[in-house]
């Protein structure tokens, strides 16, 4: 597949492993902001390669790992409505709320939909005008285009029976709480190529110039993230912080601005609370006043829901990278993949789960399974 | 008030058609419209001397020796898909998993539940797509039973399917025999059924129609038959895809299991659908797919044997049993990292990113 083969080349990635290895004259500690970057780290083993040069620590921009409690709360009160057909996209299933997660309503007699677009569940709704269809917009400014587009042409068509529970994220303000933590350790960043590839760059500019970090706009493939890292490394090696684009071939620096038009047409910001860390301001995303007939909290009355957070969870600390997995007291006891108590362990790639099956690995022990 | 005469058109008979286009109740009923099911439906695809002596048992003659006996039940939705149908999946799965343990399949039992409404249109199809594949493999299937659940009780159509096959004391693959050494084949590109199901139950469109590989395994077992008992462990890796069943077949033998992601043989379209939706093709279900794990001396021979039969054309060396990291299976990088392929909680979920 062109664009995507080059960018797995073993020979390039491993001239680009050389040479950031050659290059630091000491070990710098970086942060890859998106899920999607720490599933090819993890899958591909890239931190092991560069170790002595760099630390590698995976930061909160998985989705599914800092939807907060409340809001997964929410979805299940809202999907355990029996004239609801509750739609998400696949991976919040397994997410654990207070009592149960999402499959498990399902199995209780819940309609709960996978769909991969919130188009789809827009469909839905139109398909069953007798039903409620809520779609849980979660992510990033990634997804928030598709579901500002669902939400907007909801009400061009005049559907009443189609709502979202919105938990939209935004990536420079959790950069910013990173940065303003008194133990931050990150002294640069990838930022998430496809975020930017939506929104651009320039909200990262101030950021990289107040902070005094190197900012690298990367992509997903081995080769983008090597490349990423050799121009952050290059820049903390030469004492420059500036945002460098290096996913040249998706993102441009105003991004794409219809997308970012219609976002800011449906949604407006709003204090967030990230799971695990805890309220940023000014960090999400609410559907305006004028769209406030497909906000599924106010249709389904659960806007006061306010839930606590398992104390024994550290997922906070694991997605600040203020501790690895192993340090957390619950790892591997109280929480395993089978049993999260976190999202970290949830999804394969989130960190918790990816030392899980590591220690696992040193060990020498295998799966306990019947054959 | 006029009286108006009664039109004859309007008059209707409340005794029930026995013409219909869809399954009723009363084809699960015994009586009338259940013996029409089994002669115009049943019989005329199926047809052989023991399922037509239509007794409450078939004889069947069987060699002398060791049976193996598999049963499997059959729930795929949607009931058809680019590929085959419910109907191919129930006797391929069936003869597989009898051939896997390296048995010669004798003959299939085919028990369904139909839900009441389902259209004849699709029934037969199904009926004419199981008759095809059990001729082709040359397994006829000499037991049925049919029954009928009300609407909304069944999700169209339900297949069981039972096989007897007769045990080989020259050739008895099994998990258990796996050896440090032993090389993992896997005989054809991977994760087809999967996809095409998924594709075809969500009405995902991709350039071209990703189509299931179920397949009837027997050839490529013969062709390895000659190999005897250096054949160690034969699979087909349905469910959980070739990740699970090199899980299992590393806990079964107590050693590792070690695999080379690019060597692992994934078909371009269905590796641009896995990437779409965040699946990793290695958990991905198959139909038309075996592993075999062969002492290293004859793993030469028994590629070539597999590529021999068009089923096998494109089968590869995936990989080999260690001593180390015991049961557990890893995964050699392209850039030459090691990780775990680990088996999942659960079903694999599409990703968000």
């Amino acid at each position: 597949m062109r664009y995507l083969a080059e960018y797995r080349d073993p020979a390039i990635a491993k001239a680009l492993i050389d040479r950031i290895t050659t290059r630091a004259t000491r070990r710098w500690t970086l942060m890859e902001v998106c899920g999607g970057q720490t599933h090819t780290i993890v899958r591909q083993g890239i931190d092991e390669f560069l170790d002595s040069a760099v630390e590698m620590i995976h930061g909160p921009g998985c989705p599914v790992c800092v939807t907060p409690l409340e809001q997964i709360d929410k979805a299940l009160a809202i999907a355990a409505q029996p004239n609801v057909i509750f739609t998400s996209f696949g991976d919040m299933l397994r997410v654990p709320g207070s009592d149960c997660d999402l499959q498990q309503v399902r199995a209780r007699g819940g309609d709960v939909k996978v769909v991969y677009s919130p188009l789809d569940a827009l469909a839905l709704a139109r398909k069953h005008p007798e039903r409620e269809v809520v779609f849980f917009a979660v992510g990033f400014e990634t997804t928030a285009p598709a579901n500002a587009m669902a939400v907007w042409r909801a009400r061009e068509l005049g559907v009443r029976n189609f709502s979202v529970l919105v938990s939209h994220v935004t990536v420079p303000p959790a950069i910013t709480a990173i940065l303003e933590a008194p133990d931050n350790r990150v002294q640069g960043f990838l930022a998430a190529g496809h975020v930017c590839a939506v929104m651009g760059y320039t909200e990262y500019e101030p950021i990289a110039a107040r902070y005094r970090v190197p900012i690298i706009v990367t992509g997903f493939e081995p080769v983008d993230i090597l490349e990423g890292i050799a121009m952050a490394v290059a820049q903390l090696e030469e004492g420059r912080h500036e945002v460098e684009n290096q996913y040249v071939r998706s993102v441009r620096r105003l991004g794409t601005e219809p997308a970012r038009a219609l976002v800011a047409q449906v949604f407006e910001l709003t204090d967030r609370p990230w799971r695990g860390i805890g309220t940023i301001p000014m960090s999400g995303l609410r559907l305006r006043d004028e769209f406030s007939a497909y906000d599924a909290e106010r249709k389904f009355g659960v806007e006061g829901l306010r839930v606590t957070e398992p104390a024994d969870c550290r997922a906070g600390d694991v997605l600040t990278g203020r501790i690895k997995p192993p340090q957390c007291t619950a790892f591997g006891t109280r929480c395993t993949p089978e049993h999260p108590l976190g999202a970290p362990m949830v999804s394969s790639e989130g960190a918790c789960s990816a030392y899980f099956n590591l220690a696992k690995y040193r060990r020498g022990e295998g799966a306990e399974v019947g054959a | 008030m006029t009286h108006q005469p009664a039109n004859p058109a309007h008059l209707s008979c409340p005794a029930p058609l026995e013409a219909t286009d869809r399954v009723q109740l009363g084809h699960g009923s015994g009586g009338r419209l259940s013996a029409q099911l089994v002669a115009r439906q049943f019989l005329p695809a199926f047809g052989n001397p023991a399922l037509e002596a239509l007794g409450d048992a078939s004889i069947v003659t069987v060699p002398a020796g060791e049976l193996a006996v598999s049963t499997d039940s059959f729930v795929v939705h949607p009931l058809e898909f680019p590929g085959g149908n419910i109907g191919s999946l129930a006797v391929h799965g069936t003869i597989n998993d009898v051939a896997m343990m390296g048995a010669r399949p004798i003959c299939l039992t085919a028990g369904f539940v139909l839900e009441e409404g389902l259209s004849f249109a699709v029934l037969d199809r199904v009926i004419a797509e199981m008759a095809r594949a059990a001729r082709e493999a040359g397994v006829p299937i000499v037991a049925g039973d049919t029954k009928v659940v009300e609407r909304g009780k069944a999700d169209g159509l339900y297949i069981n399917t039972t096989g007897l096959g007769a045990v080989d004391t020259q050739f008895q693959p099994a998990p258990a025999r796996a050896q440090v050494g032993d090389v993992v084949l896997v005989s054809a590109p991977i994760a087809r059924h999967g996809m095409a199901i998924m594709a075809a139950r969500e009405g995902l469109q991709f350039e071209s129609a990703i189509t299931s590989d179920t397949a009837c395994l027997t050839p490529l077992v013969d062709a390895l038959r000659p190999l005897g008992m250096d054949v160690h462990v034969l699979r087909d890796p349905t469910r959980g895809g070739v990740a699970s069943t090199l899980n299992e077949i590393a806990v079964a033998s107590g050693f590792g299991v070690e695999i080379d992601e690019p060597a692992i043989p994934v078909p371009g379209d269905v590796r641009a659908a896995c990437e779409m939706l965040g699946l990793d093709p290695l958990y991905v279900a198959n139909e038309g797919v075996l592993v075999a794990f062969v002492a290293a001396a004859r793993a030469d021979e028994a590629l070539r044997a597999l590529r021999a039969h068009p089923l096998g054309a494109e089968a590869v060396a995936l990989g080999r049993v260690v001593a180390a990291h015991p049961r557990l299976v890893a995964l050699r990088t392209a850039l030459g990292s090691t990780r775990i392929v680990d088996l999942l909680p659960g079903d694999q979920l599409p990703r968000i990113c």
